[in-house]
């Protein structure tokens, strides 16, 4: 039963876990960051959680079908989406925080901030929308400019969808222009978000080992206390047993 | 002219001097005969020369089926419930209802957001952000709050068609059996839409009459809403 603790606000969560999110355009690097992170993190020992996507089906229908039909505008676009983020949390967020994990996450409530008033909806209703959410402990923000970002997926990808282009508002006919208007919005958007909520922007055009570099010194900052398996330790005493480094 | 507003934020790429027709709101605990009144309603004002359209919950082309499912499987959490019931929400009041009130319709709707507010409060959600959630919705013309005593709920229900797994509350675990978790949890809704009368402004219409009487009292309230500034302006 929920009902005797009530709901627990933006900020208002004390868990011994950590949470560590990424931001960032497609095509700012922000997964492969993340991605090298949960390496270090687990060759360290501690408990990591990779949050992936992957909500109730049912939810996960609702928003697949109403973006293959277009049936989406920029409010439940929005709705499903903070439904789908919901489940996240009730399921694959808070149960391994309050288990003392460190969770990660491959974006979060800014991506929604930012993609949804870049569909013209009330930033301060979409704020309040999200009321819910753990506050991140550190929310990192890969940086890049526009034309980088554009390279890099135009670059790997063959179709770009409708949505994610945001052709849904009708800013261009072409796709590939459509979706440069769009990004060019929501960096706007997260570029008020760096002050707002304290992301830590990371410059996303320098090397991928620098970038690295700065965001493990950032959360080992953030991680006194955190638990740690003793799985690597054990591994340690087997592999010095053998004579060998593991 | 009385025009329309939202309760807060308001939807992206509305006109609301665009909206001519009424919006009509039945409200009130399950059992208590909103569907057969809202029936009767559209028939009288179809009678009257005015187009209707009647909508109710869950029932959305967007998410109604899949909403219908979560909630047969009692999968989902309390802030995923709510928000998923808002989104279907969201589209009918963007695909449906607004549309019919451009076209000039009296729209008549079995619950609004005041049930999907009172439900989520009782599974824990918190009321200040369901309301700022809902700050997208209309004002209705009028709402209409059905209103029965817990004993002449029961009653009612008993007479009609037993006890409901949801409408009591058994996913909440509120009592050794269904009686029991029936009244507590339809006790727990009362009071809730009682909160809600003068903040929302509800007329209160006794339930407990016959089909007949409580009909009566209903025309002649939904009478005054479509005379009210003259239809249609």
């Amino acid at each position: 039963m929920t009902m005797a603790g009530g709901m627990k606000m933006y900020g208002k969560h004390r868990f011994p876990g950590r949470l560590f999110i990424v931001e960032g355009i497609d095509g700012s690097g922000k997964s492969t960051q993340l991605m090298l992170l949960q390496k270090w993190l687990e060759s360290e020992g501690y408990v990591v959680y990779f949050s992936e996507w992957n909500s109730s089906p049912l939810v996960h229908e609702v928003t697949k079908r109403g973006k293959k039909k277009k049936m989406l505008t920029g409010m439940t676009f929005s709705l499903i989406h903070a439904t789908d983020f919901a489940d996240r949390t009730e399921h694959h967020i808070i149960p391994p925080l309050k288990a003392g994990a460190v969770v990660l996450a491959d974006r979060y409530i800014y991506t929604a901030f930012a993609r949804d008033v870049a569909r013209c909806v009330s930033p301060k209703w979409v704020r309040d929308l999200y009321a819910f959410a753990v506050k991140p402990t550190v929310a990192f923000y890969f940086r890049t400019p526009l034309d980088v970002a554009m390279k890099r997926i135009l670059g790997g990808r063959d179709a770009l969808k409708y949505y994610e282009a945001g052709m849904d508002l009708g800013l261009s006919d072409d796709i590939e222009e459509s979706f440069g208007l769009f990004q060019s919005r929501i960096i706007e958007e997260y570029e008020k978000m760096i002050d707002e909520f304290g992301l830590v922007a990371i410059d996303a055009t320098r090397s991928i080992e620098e970038q690295q570099a700065e965001v493990r010194r950032i959360v080992s900052e953030a991680l006194a206390g955190t638990k740690k398996t003793r799985i690597r330790r054990w591994l340690d005493i087997a592999s010095l047993a053998r004579g060998s480094r593991a | 002219m009385a025009g329309y507003s939202f309760f807060g934020e308001g939807l992206p790429g509305i006109d609301l001097a665009e909206l001519k027709g009424k919006l009509i709101v039945l409200e009130g605990t399950d059992g208590v005969g909103r569907s057969t009144h809202i029936g009767l309603l559209k028939q009288w004002l179809e009678n009257h020369g005015h187009a209707v359209l009647d909508t109710g919950m869950t029932r959305s082309a967007l998410a109604g089926k899949k909403l219908k499912q979560a909630k047969e499987g009692h999968t989902l959490g309390g802030i995923t419930m709510s928000l998923f019931y808002a989104t279907d929400f969201a589209d009918r009041l963007e695909n449906e209802i607004i549309p019919a009130l451009r076209a000039g319709f009296v729209v008549l709707t079995d619950r609004y957001i005041y049930s999907l507010i009172a439900r989520a409060i009782v599974r824990g959600s918190d009321p200040e952000w369901l309301r700022e959630v809902y700050g997208f919705a209309l004002r209705p013309d009028a709402i209409f709050y059905l209103r029965l005593q817990i004993d002449d709920l029961v009653t009612r229900v008993l007479q009609s068609r037993g006890f409901d797994y949801w409408e009591s509350g058994m996913d909440m675990h509120m009592g050794e059996d269904m009686y029991e978790s029936f009244v507590r949890y339809q006790k727990w809704l009362l009071a809730e839409f009682d909160k809600m009368v003068e903040t929302f402004g509800f007329q209160i219409v006794d339930a407990s009459g016959s089909v007949e009487e409580v009909f009566e009292n209903l025309r002649d309230r939904v009478d005054r809403v479509i005379a009210r500034n003259g239809y249609g302006s």
